[in-house]
């Protein structure tokens, strides 16, 4: 009873000082479907596509997803140019060129970008799944892009980075996309055998054969608050079982109960994070101990004392480091 | 020559016919679902008995229970021991429910993992013989690492030293059949399919009707002869007359031999040989488009690059 009014309060104290004043608009992609709080578009860039007032974590696309890692910090998309084909020339409500045609019109030429980018000052290469283009659903392109993010990372000696978002193999492309899966695996075992390590990033929602591959097997896996992580979505277990599903059910944090993911990582805080693993697991093959190692430490050691004198504002306080950090990159 | 191998002869011919002609599709497809489907198909505890006189089966994950919906363990054949594991469905409503329908849990594929150190252990060459609709979708499975029980699986797989060989005996559908798929050469029986998912799951989640499993079936066109086609199967097993549900022993001496021929060509590699091979088989498959992108830094700033298509091969 007296630990929730307080909270709000302090909400409230901190938005004003955030922001201008909480406004009060039509509903749209920038209000929070959580706290009904409403954003400007710049407001939502800034702080990561998270609600600033209640934490709720909005979808991202693949690019900005990259310019959050990079700190603004330029990267490279590698294989744009590959695209999806129609196998099966496969007709569901739609013909499937169709539905690519449409996502690609949309912005995406994919669901999977990958880019050479620095992450808290280690090169690595970074797969990112883009759940607007067609659910984020594994086809040829993505299995593909992937199996050669793998490849070109043998041939750097460097990290692979990859955070997804699917809603499982691509039924357009049938059996070919259910054998992607085998495909992801053969592109990790490679990672394996090279002694590179793979950090694996879930979120909202990483389900189907993207999370019964490649998805299950980073060295270190993290998820974002609230992702939905499972095998079968709730609406299949409902109608298979019949029976009631919680709603924590699959959720990150349960997933972090259940023993799945090593933590629920807040996105405003993955980039030091992930820069933190890097960092700790760089292999010591001549190259110099870069001082990004030091920065890297240094913004994650920043964060956690900032942590730990203020435990009840710790993630707004993280958000105004990674703010003030990306000041000069963009 | 003995009158089976005639007769045997004569399924190759009427396969050869099957796979060397169009695609196939619309009804033909449908009535394939309904022959790999039949109750009365042979199931791996069929193709056990009659192609292992010595088996022993093995239960257990030896992390948390016993999945009925896989059977694994030790046999020795014509062509010596090996480790077998299955997809098993159960005949009637008792065995099907204690089977859960051929839907394994992680239990099912842990102690399918299991197994395979086995073989590893003993250098005996591994038999997956696939039957599922899928992995089961439950919130206890989930619990337990569904996901990630499906994906060590095949790596498992993808790392072992012996030779493997999948056979696709009835309906192969989803993660929950690829896991024991990833091997040195994937057959599939004449009357089998392969595919991302169930009729019935793939019309739900594309026309948002499961009552439009025809459909969807036909749209995944996931026959046999449809996969070797697309380089998913090496080998087409041909079955009795009228499907394998007609003469078990007949579908299991026509299996054995394909398998037996498979198997000494696998020998005759080295283990890093095998295992180089079996990536590749996987690296390689996928079929995309290649277009011209104007500029690939003026992706990097979030500007769309012309997406016009030059054509451009497509890799199968």
């Amino acid at each position: 009873m007296s630990k929730r009014p307080i909270t709000v309060s302090v909400d409230r104290l901190l938005r004003k000082r955030d922001t201008p004043a909480p406004r009060k608009l039509p509903a749209d992609e920038r209000s929070c479907p959580k706290c009904q709080t409403h954003w400007t578009s710049d407001e939502m860039r800034r702080n990561m596509r998270v609600c600033a007032a209640c934490g709720h974590h909005f979808p991202a696309g693949a690019r900005e997803r990259l310019d959050q890692l990079s700190g603004g910090a330029p990267w490279v998309e590698l294989w744009p140019e590959l695209r999806a084909s129609d196998p099966l020339q496969f007709v569901d409500l739609e013909p499937y060129p169709d539905r690519v045609e449409k996502a690609e019109a949309a912005g995406s030429n994919e669901a999977l970008v990958v880019a050479e980018i620095p992450i808290g000052g280690h090169d690595c290469v970074a797969a990112i799944m883009d759940f607007s283009f067609l659910g984020g659903s594994m086809g040829s392109v993505v299995g593909e892009k992937l199996a050669r993010a793998c490849d070109r990372c043998v041939e750097r000696n460097l990290p692979l980075v990859v955070i997804t978002a699917s809603g499982g193999a691509r039924m357009q492309e049938g059996v070919i996309a259910l054998m992607q899966m085998a495909k992801t695996v053969v592109a990790f075992d490679l990672m394996h055998d090279a002694e590179l390590p793979v950090i694996v990033v879930l979120v909202h929602p990483t389900t189907g054969g993207v999370w019964a591959s490649f998805a299950s097997l980073g060295d270190v896996t993290y998820a974002e608050p609230g992702a939905l992580i499972a095998f079968s979505g709730p609406r299949v277990i409902e109608q298979t079982t019949r029976e009631k599903l919680p709603p924590e059910f699959g959720r990150a944090e349960t997933q972090l109960s259940n023993g799945q993911v090593d933590d629920v990582v807040d996105r405003r805080e993955l980039p030091a994070r992930i820069g933190k693993v890097l960092g700790i697991l760089e292999r010591p093959s001549g190259m110099a101990p870069a001082p990004a190692v030091t920065m890297a430490r240094a913004g994650a050691e920043r964060a956690a004392n900032a942590a730990r004198t203020l435990p009840d504002l710790s993630r707004r306080v993280v958000s105004k480091v990674l703010r003030s950090d990306d000041k000069g990159g963009r | 020559m003995s009158v089976a191998a005639r007769r045997g002869g004569q399924f190759v011919r009427r396969l050869a016919h099957r796979l060397g002609g169009s695609p196939e599709t619309g009804s033909a497809i449908w009535e394939t679902i309904q022959l790999a489907r039949h109750q009365d198909r042979p199931y791996p505890l069929d193709y056990i008995e009659r192609l292992f006189p010595d088996f022993e089966e093995l239960h257990g994950d030896r992390l948390y229970g016993d999945d009925p919906a896989i059977v694994a363990g030790i046999g020795r054949g014509a062509d010596g021991p090996m480790v077998v594991i299955g997809h098993q469905k159960g005949r009637d409503t008792t065995e099907r429910t204690y089977r859960n329908f051929g839907m394994p849990g992680p239990e099912g594929y842990r102690k399918a993992m299991r197994v395979m150190a086995l073989a590893e252990k003993m250098d005996l060459p591994v038999i997956t013989l696939i039957d599922t609709p899928g992995a089961f979708p439950g919130s206890g499975a989930e619990e337990r690492g569904q996901g990630g029980a499906i994906a060590r699986s095949m790596q498992t797989m993808l790392r072992l030293r012996v030779p493997s060989i999948a056979v696709v005996i009835g309906e192969g559908s989803s993660g929950g059949a690829l896991a024991l798929g990833v091997t040195d050469r994937v057959m599939m029986l004449e009357n089998s399919t392969y595919s991302v998912i169930s009729p019935e799951g793939g019309a739900a989640i594309l026309w948002r009707d499961a009552a439009k499993a025809k459909e969807a079936a036909t749209a995944f066109q996931p026959t046999a002869a449809n996969c070797y086609r697309w380089g998913i199967a090496d080998v087409v097993v041909p079955e009795p007359a009228g499907g394998a549900h007609r003469d078990h022993d007949e579908a299991a001496r026509l299996l054995g031999g394909y398998v037996s021929r498979a198997m000494r060509e696998l020998q005759a590699l080295s283990p890093a040989d095998r295992r180089r091979q079996r990536r590749d088989r996987y690296r390689r498959i996928g079929a995309y488009r290649e277009v011209a992108v104007a500029d690939p830094t003026a992706m990097a700033s979030g500007v769309d690059p012309a997406s016009a298509s030059n054509g451009g091969g497509s890799a199968a």
